[in-house]
């Protein structure tokens, strides 16, 4: 026992000591460079949601090359670096305080919502200047500091609906949801509610957890029974290639609409897109449009990443651009504080009208939430014609 | 020379050896991050390391003590963070000092979290070894699944309101819990309160696991039968160990989840209670210091190898392989003795040389 004592002891002081000499890395950043931007982006590039953090780091990564090779934003070239987070709180945050070691001035980030919830709490007390390619919920842009690129949840379950009303596309709708998923159950309380007023009426509404989504027969035969003549899919496009297989092979007769996180679907593997003819999403880009910035940014993503850049890298090429654009408005320096830099670009972005690859003539309200119309999109012939 | 014989039991002085080594840890991390010499990243990192020690120490009363394996404690630890958080959230006009608010959350999610110990305890409990791992971890997943999915809560003038669908008959503005999308808490926990929570986790395990129950529990790990038949009940000391395990994860994760923003039931997870049970068995199961030797080397490790890139966890795997072998391989015990014993003899040598 005594032994015992001692070895815990001994264990003790070399945890003390490890944990001192992990500590002692100075705040802040002593390499800094002060002519240069620091632009830190956190997101899931490891675990399941790494497809979406994978496409903002790649997407982001080759804006920044663009802007540096140009000479930089205002003469001053920007230094990118990309932090994981696993798609989880914790480790978003401590991805957050990471990036501050390394001296981020501006956050690009984070990718999904419910890290950027928790990461938005931290940047508010530094009143960093953060703008989000792709966490759409409302609750991340309660702080003054942070905007989105995307549209929020309730702005695509609301114009998701008013198209369907509008449109007179059914007079039942089945929805088949995510409840464990913000964005998708976010989209989806806004369209119910939305629906009331627009004259339809939703047969049912079927959910499905994040740990149970590979099999969707149950939820499939409860909507084609409700007789409902579309189907609102707010999810993601691997969930909805397989609920409309399973639909296919039930042999339903029924529109599939969805909103941009549908847009993948055409590249998902070993699906026949031909069952993906007719189906209908909301999307601010399409990688199969000809005009020239996007076209050049899936041509270059394409060579670079060997993969179709989806609507997350778009919004990730697009929030770097609006960043260098909002510098340039607010003419900041690098050698400002993070407050100072902070403060002026939100000032800025909130009067800039900008031009990107996933919305024409976007502008930002004090709030954080973007304006740009959502495009509807219908497949034929295996690719993206506007649905107007 | 002196003998320095004082009468202190053995098993208080590793107690008093541990709250010394958290009280001295505490000083030096609360000077360095006063002088700022602590990086963001170490200061973000020190409330959940303190969560995670609690945590490994309160499961090492189940996994140590008990010698039974749960792999439920994420479980737990959710229901603590989720009744906590919904009492600091209610109450969050009615008592104004924060502090108070606070504690009495945790003494919330300590009572929620040790009645769910208490009903799932007497339902698994008659179950050992392997079937009583796999029946928690069902638990575990039950609890997080119901729930971080099923209950909407809002609250206004007239009081709350619940809702099991889909929460579009509640106020959006009003709403405390809203499902999967989780629940919006305060920021509360400081690195204080971790420390004081900690001390006081292992003064309660310590001196359970020194008292008559401890032994008596001790005793139903050992040889259940010869328990039984000198008469001691193993069905309530089985039970006991395990609620009062619950109790501290649900405390743990009241502390826990009032460090970040959000509070989702997917994070909790089995990985999430693999994690811990990792924990206690680097850390020697039943020794409570390694415990949190254990959750704060395995806290600070994946962030400080952040530096490899994608990498990163296959070098954490890989390491903690390296570190599993090193401390618990008999053949690595024996050399290390073997070492520790030379060091010894040439420091021994060169005393004698000096005297």
């Amino acid at each position: 026992m005594k032994k015992f004592t001692r070895v815990a002891a001994g264990l003790l002081a070399v945890a003390l000591a490890a944990t001192m000499a992990a500590g002692c890395s100075k705040q802040g950043s002593g390499s800094k460079d002060s002519d240069k931007f620091y632009i830190g982006g956190i997101g899931p590039t490891t675990g399941g949601a790494a497809v979406y953090g994978n496409a903002v780091k790649n997407a982001a990564q080759i804006a920044v090359d663009e802007i540096n090779e140009a000479g930089g934003i205002n003469g001053y070239k920007i230094e990118y670096k990309f932090e994981d987070d696993e798609h989880n709180a914790e480790k978003s945050v401590n991805a957050y305080n990471s990036l501050k070691d390394w001296g981020m001035q501006i956050l690009m980030g984070t990718v999904t919502t419910d890290p950027c919830k928790a990461v938005v709490a931290e940047s508010g007390n530094d009143n960093m200047f953060q703008l989000t390619p792709s966490a759409s919920s409302t609750d991340v842009i309660k702080g003054k500091n942070v905007f989105q690129v995307c549209f929020t949840d309730p702005n695509q379950g609301t114009a998701s609906a008013k198209y369907i009303g509008e449109h007179k596309l059914a007079s039942k709708v089945a929805v088949i949801y995510d409840s464990s998923d913000v964005y998708s159950s976010g989209i989806y309380e806004n369209f119910a509610a939305e629906a009331k007023n627009q004259g339809f009426e939703i047969a049912t509404a079927q959910t499905f957890t994040s740990d149970a989504k590979s099999e969707f027969s149950v939820q499939v035969k409860a909507c084609v029974d409700s007789g409902a003549d579309l189907i609102f899919l707010p999810i993601y496009y691997q969930e909805a290639s397989l609920i409309i297989k399973e639909a296919n092979d039930e042999g339903a007769k029924v529109t599939f609409f969805g909103c941009d996180g549908l847009d993948g679907l055409l590249s998902v593997d070993g699906f026949d897109k031909k069952l993906a003819e007719g189906v209908m999403l909301l999307t601010p880009f399409s990688a199969d449009s000809t005009e020239e910035r996007t076209a050049a940014f899936v041509k270059n993503y394409k060579e670079k990443y060997n993969d179709t850049p989806n609507q997350f890298a778009a919004d990730a090429y697009d929030a770097i651009y609006i960043i260098k654009a909002a510098i340039e408005k607010a003419d900041v320096k690098p050698s400002q504080s993070v407050s100072e830099i902070g403060d002026a670009l939100e000032k800025a972005i909130t009067e800039l009208t900008y031009e990107g690859i996933t919305g024409k003539g976007m502008t930002w309200s004090e709030s954080g939430e973007v304006n740009k119309d959502p495009m509807a999109v219908v497949i034929k012939n295996g690719v993206y014609v506007s649905a107007e | 020379m002196k003998s320095k014989k004082i009468n202190i039991k053995k098993s208080t002085l590793t107690t008093l050896i541990t709250i010394a080594g958290i009280i001295v840890a505490y000083i030096i991390m609360n000077t360095l991050s006063n002088g700022g010499f602590l990086s963001y990243k170490m200061q973000g990192l020190l409330v959940p390391i303190c969560a995670y020690a609690i945590l490994a120490v309160s499961l090492n009363l189940v996994v140590g003590l008990l010698g039974e394996l749960s792999l439920g404690h994420a479980g737990f630890l959710y229901v603590g963070a989720y009744t906590g958080a919904i009492f600091t959230n209610i109450t969050a006009d009615m008592i104004s000092n924060d502090l108070v608010r606070f504690i009495l959350g945790m003494v919330v999610g300590g009572v929620f979290a040790a009645i769910f110990g208490l009903i799932i305890g007497s339902a698994v409990l008659k179950l050992q070894g392997d079937y009583l791992a796999i029946v928690t971890l069902a638990f575990g997943e039950i609890i997080r699944s119901v729930l971080g999915n099923v209950l909407y809560i809002s609250k206004d003038s007239s009081g709350l309101h619940f809702d099991v669908n889909d929460g579009s008959t509640l106020n959006p503005q009003d709403m405390i819990a809203k499902g999967a999308q989780g629940i919006t808490v305060q920021r509360l926990s400081t690195f204080l309160i971790g420390i004081i929570l900690l001390i006081l986790t292992v003064l309660i395990v310590m001196n359970l696991s020194d008292s008559r129950a401890g032994r008596a529990i001790k005793a139903v790990r050992d040889n259940k039968i010869a328990t039984e038949a000198v008469g001691i009940s193993v069905s309530k000391y089985r039970l006991m160990a395990f609620t009062i395990s619950a109790a501290l994860a649900g405390v743990a994760g009241v502390y826990y989840a009032h460090n970040f923003a959000t509070l989702t039931g997917t994070k909790f997870d089995f990985n999430f209670s693999i994690n811990i049970l990792v924990m206690v068995v680097l850390g020697g199961m039943g020794n409570i210091p390694g415990s949190i030797i254990a959750a704060i080397i395995l806290t600070i490790l994946p962030e400080e190898i952040r530096f490899l890139g994608n990498y990163r966890m296959v070098i954490y795997a890989v390491v903690l392989i390296v570190m599993m072998i090193f401390s618990w391989n008999p053949k690595c015990i024996e050399f290390r003795k073997v070492v520790s014993a030379k060091i010894k003899s040439v420091f021994k040598k060169k005393n004698k040389e000096v005297q």
